[in-house]
């Protein structure tokens, strides 16, 4: 073994406080973890999917996602091909209601127990949550019985509770990075605007769906700040995503992450994480290729998001259930979920 | 003449290696490639469809 003793202990000390009792790194441990030197990536992703298998169970979690509303967002995320403020070559459509059922039952036949309806929006208006009410209403009559999130932007305690009325189950909404990056990356609105509706959604009963993108320019100490904080959230679900630069966005030139840093991420938020849902999300066929999306199976992933994201497009649903299998991970079953 | 579907320029203009490498892993057209004109885009989970206003809709179906 040719690491320095402190690299040493921090995968001893998650072994015993991760591992064993259950505890999550702190920000200092997380920062450590972030900075195993490469030969040292096999050893913590072990330990990630040891961990994984022991707080959260072998099953893997399916989800497909689906654009209701694209484009023309009043919001200023960098990241995002779809805020109006860019010269992006995304143009806003509105997806129907005959192609919301198709898009859901697309996804149950895959055997995914999870379908989330987003729009890009600053928060919803009254005709966005009436095409959704009327979206949820027609996936039901189609006989499909796929759990049901919603991304919608920021919301108020009355849309909280429509959502709730309405049968979606989970809510998305990421703080995307750090708090003390935040700024650098969104000046529309405050990360703090983004929490309050995470803890509105908690307090109504929806499980929280919350996580962000890797690779905006954020340090390392600020994304072991950003697993902290994701923790401190107690999130049901934290998506992972690899920046996509894109087009006519301010970080179109930005790098994307490379394979083993993604790699030694997908850990470190494992071990802060211990209990959550840690969804492989966007970006990862830019940053992993084909042999990485494996290893981040095997070093504490357990949800996937399947087929094409909002405006990009994934591998095929079918190369990743392929995957899943030749893994010997169980798909989460519908029955589990309910 | 043609347009690249990733970047809009005409195809004859440039290298576009890296355009075609988009284009082959994660991302839609999303300029015609007779005109240049910016498409209407939809994906969905197992496909896309992109439509013109001069040159009409085209999909991922085959």
């Amino acid at each position: 073994m040719t690491a320095a003793p402190e690299q040493i202990d921090v995968l001893n000390e998650a072994r015993e406080q991760v591992l064993e009792r259950g505890v999550g790194l702190t920000e200092a441990q997380v920062l450590k973890v972030l900075e195993l030197p490469e030969d040292r990536i096999p050893e913590l992703l072990a330990l990630a999917h040891e961990v994984r298998e022991r707080w959260c169970g072998p099953e893997v979690e399916v989800e497909g996602i689906v654009s209701l509303k694209t484009g023309g967002c009043p919001e200023d995320c960098h990241f995002c091909s779809q805020s109006g403020q860019f010269p992006s070559p995304v143009r806003s459509a509105w997806l129907d209601i005959p192609g919301l059922v198709r898009a859901a039952r697309q996804t149950r036949d895959t055997g995914a127990t999870e379908f989330c309806i987003v729009a890009a929006v600053r928060g919803p208006d009254k005709r966005l949550l009436s095409q959704v009410r009327d979206g949820i209403k027609a996936i039901r009559e189609d006989g499909n019985d796929i759990q049901i999130a919603c991304s919608l932007g920021m919301l108020t305690q009355e849309q909280v509770d429509e959502l709730v009325a309405m049968g979606v189950h989970r809510y998305n909404h990421n703080l995307e990075t750090a708090r003390s990056h935040f700024p650098n990356v969104v000046t529309t609105h405050s990360w703090e605007e983004r929490w309050d509706t995470l803890r509105m959604i908690r307090d109504a009963g929806m499980e929280v769906c919350c996580g962000g993108i890797i690779g905006m320019g954020e340090s390392l100490a600020q994304r072991a700040e950003f697993a902290v904080q994701l923790a401190e959230l107690e999130p049901d679900e934290v998506p992972l995503n690899f920046l996509i630069p894109n087009p006519g966005t301010p970080y179109e030139n930005y790098p994307v992450v490379e394979g083993t840093e993604a790699l030694r991420t997908v850990g470190a938020f494992r071990l802060a994480l211990p209990r959550t849902i840690l969804r492989f999300a966007g970006g990862r066929e830019l940053t992993f290729g084909d042999l990485g999306a494996k290893q981040g199976m095997l070093g504490g992933i357990n949800a996937i998001i399947v087929g094409n994201y909002l405006t990009n497009l994934g591998r095929p649903a079918q190369q990743d259930l392929d995957m899943l299998e030749e893994l010997s991970m169980p798909i989460k079953a519908l029955s589990q979920t309910l | 003449m043609t347009y690249c579907s990733f970047c809009g320029k005409e195809e004859a203009d440039g290298d576009h290696a890296f355009c075609r490498q988009r284009l082959s892993m994660i991302d839609p057209p999303r300029y015609c490639s007779e005109c240049a004109r910016r498409m209407v885009v939809q994906v969905t989970p197992d496909g896309w469809a992109a439509r013109c206003s001069r040159h009409g809709l085209i999909t991922s179906c085959p």
